[in-house]
């Protein structure tokens, strides 16, 4: 593989992995949080009513883990193409 | 030895303990700023580049954590419910986007300001320009916030004139903004959010505790009473809310679009603010850059996931303390924040009682959205030690995030107007003397608007938002993703973006075309002008690509750049 056919590649399997977890984000936060709530509202986890509990709790505990998960991925993906360094 | 002691058996009171534990922090924070001074403009702009991870994520997280997050944001959630929401998500979900986005290409590209990545990506000085005063907008319409809420937590808990507090308020950031640049204020925001997030989280373990068992306040508001009447937390607050004629707490009262569009422009918004983007040009490599927006989040989140229980915690002590309750008899909090103006009884249909309803022609009672998280601590009856946390908590998060803003300003004038456009051959030791000098001049600008604060700076605080959704996102995001992309289809777009963005706010938040306000019903597809950030950002969008069409590409070199910095590795350290 040539450097520019390298980069090409390492960057398809960016746009692969940044497609899919904001796919998640979508669902979590304006999914589950807002378009879905009121559907949701009808199931409880505890006192929470599940929609709300993904506006006010679940979202945010999702996009914490989201990053890390882009964290790892890509420090994989660095080494795979030999650009950590 | 024999006066502490005859301070403790008498208590020391809530005033003393709020001078020692704000003397303490104050002088930390000093000491910090003398040993950290910065001594180049790469200091001064970056730190000098060489930030670890975890001290920049502690950073971000206490830069981005504003008297708002700290002060307001559980008190407007209290009274907003399922609504607040659009605050919570839209705030910390914006970190996802400048991971995911941002944070690695900017690193890599290896600048000192967001302008900077503009003027370059964009081969023009008219975008750089068209850049520093949207910065300058956005940054100073904050700071004004946050001077104003240094004043609050003075005037309310050192007794001390609201004005005296600004000042004092503007010395300290002065003092280690000027001296260490972003240096200085880098270790000072690590050591600002161990005292904010203490401030934050130990009264709110205390008062979970106290109404629902359960010490961890995330899972205690979805409990069960401590009464052992086995009834949820937040179906007894549902209860009262329609009791009192209010929509239930769990619902809220926005139409779905209007929180669909406010929240994406919150997002939006946060990854677009320079203050925040400016922190990741501190660390070295860019992985570095992807792992301290991770970090950052996470210690944001612990406060973010804790405020919505506050606010619940607070909102149902509130109702059940004054609710129709007679007025001779309020606890002495309520008396001392009467004092203050932030909250407000008229007893409309004289019976001495407090009727506290959602029918305003019989309501009686008005509070004040900030005073939720400053007063909950005595409204719980916790001990004075905990109530002059949080005054010293809500002192570090508001000077943290001023002094986070100030540095945004200074670097603006001083590294992009004066060295990239007026006069490039300044020297080095005149630039960092120019870009002291407007910090200088921020600070007092941002005092004055703190004394006296114009009546548009609620309205403008979320306009700070809609800016910059509507032009660094856009234009960061093709400079990144779109090679193609060229100068004159960004700057028609960041134009056209930010003035669509300004005339709705001037239309419909401050009605000054019109001679009354505008009603909801002719806001365009429903949608408010907090969320119209997302409206203009699709717009700038749009236009950029449409007048991309028609004119040039950008020159090869611009282009190659772009490939250069979709790979990770070499990353150089920031130049001018």
């Amino acid at each position: 593989m040539t450097d520019k056919e390298k980069a090409k590649a390492y960057w398809k399997e960016n746009i692969r992995y940044v497609l899919i977890l904001m796919f998640i984000w979508f669902i979590v936060s304006f999914g589950a949080g807002i378009l879905l709530k009121d559907a949701l509202n009808s199931f409880k986890i505890g006192g929470f009513k599940l929609g709300f509990w993904f506006a006010q709790q679940g979202s945010m505990y999702v996009f914490v883990v989201l990053i890390f998960v882009y964290v790892r991925l890509m420090n994989k993906l660095d080494k795979k193409y030999g650009y950590d360094a | 030895m024999v006066m502490m002691h005859s301070l403790l058996a008498e208590g020391i009171g809530v005033q003393n303990w709020t001078y020692i534990l704000v003397g303490i922090t104050f002088t930390l924070y000093i000491g910090i700023a003398i040993w950290s001074r910065a001594g180049s403009t790469k200091e001064f702009y970056v730190a000098g580049g060489g930030v670890s991870p975890l001290a920049n994520g502690m950073a971000t997280a206490a830069d981005w954590m504003s008297a708002a997050s700290f002060i307001s944001m559980a008190g407007i959630i209290s009274f907003a419910g399922y609504d607040g929401a659009v605050y919570l998500m839209g705030w910390t979900g914006g970190y996802v986007l400048l991971a995911l986005l941002l944070a690695p290409y900017l690193r890599k590209f290896g600048k000192f300001t967001v302008p900077d990545f503009i003027g370059d990506r964009y081969y023009s000085n008219t975008a750089r320009f068209v850049g520093v005063i949207c910065a300058l907008l956005v940054s100073f319409t904050y700071v004004a916030g946050q001077m104003r809420g240094v004043g609050l937590v003075f005037s309310r808990f050192l007794e001390v004139d609201i004005n005296t507090g600004v000042i004092v308020g503007m010395l300290i950031v002065l003092f280690y903004a000027v001296l260490g640049g972003m240096k200085g204020i880098t270790y000072t925001q690590v050591a600002q959010y161990c005292v904010l997030i203490f401030a934050f989280m130990v009264p709110a373990i205390f008062i979970s505790i106290q109404m629902t068992g359960n010490p961890i306040p995330q899972l205690g508001f979805g409990s069960t009473l401590a009464d052992s009447s086995g009834t949820y937390l937040l179906d007894k607050l549902d209860g009262l809310s329609t009791d009192l004629g209010f929509a239930e707490y769990t619902e809220g009262s926005k139409s779905m679009v209007d929180v669909f569009a406010i929240t994406l422009a919150l997002m939006v918004g946060t990854a677009g603010l320079p203050h925040v983007i400016v922190r990741f040009f501190t660390v070295k490599r860019v992985k570095d850059a992807r792992k301290s927006a991770g970090i950052a989040l996470l210690l944001i989140v612990i406060l973010y996931t804790t405020a919505p229980a506050v606010a619940v915690f607070a909102r149902t002590n509130m109702i059940e303390t004054v609710s129709n309750k007679s007025y001779a008899e309020v606890p002495v909090w309520f008396k001392k924040w009467e004092t203050t103006g932030l909250i407000t009884f008229t007893d409309k249909n004289n019976d001495g009682h407090i009727q506290y309803v959602a029918d305003k022609s019989k309501n009686e009672l008005v509070v004040d959205n900030d005073i939720m998280v400053l007063a909950n601590p005595e409204i719980a009856n916790l001990p004075d030690w905990v109530i002059a946390l949080v005054a010293a908590g809500a002192l570090a998060a508001a000077l943290s995030t001023a002094a986070g803003l100030l540095l945004v300003i200074s670097a603006s004038v001083s590294h992009d107007l004066i060295k990239k456009i007026i006069n490039p051959n300044i020297s080095e030791k005149n630039e960092l003397a120019a870009a002291r000098l407007s910090a200088v001049v921020a600070v007092c600008v941002a005092g004055y608007f703190g004394i006296n604060p114009p009546g548009f700076v609620a309205a403008t605080v979320a306009l700070a938002f809609g800016l910059a959704a509507a032009s660094f996102f856009p234009a960061i995001i093709l400079g990144i993703f779109y090679k193609k992309m060229n100068k004159e289809g960004a700057i028609a777009g960041m134009v056209v973006g930010i003035t669509a963005m300004l005339l709705y706010m001037v239309k419909y938040r401050l009605g000054w075309f019109d001679d009354v306000l505008p009603d909801k019903s002719e806001w365009w597809f429903g949608i408010s002008p907090e969320g119209f950030g997302t409206i203009a950002m699709l717009l700038n969008f749009i236009v950029s690509i449409v007048i991309m069409r028609f004119t040039p590409d950008p020159p090869q070199e611009v282009q190659d750049i772009v490939e250069n910095i979709r790979i990770p590795s070499g990353a150089g350290d920031a130049t001018h």
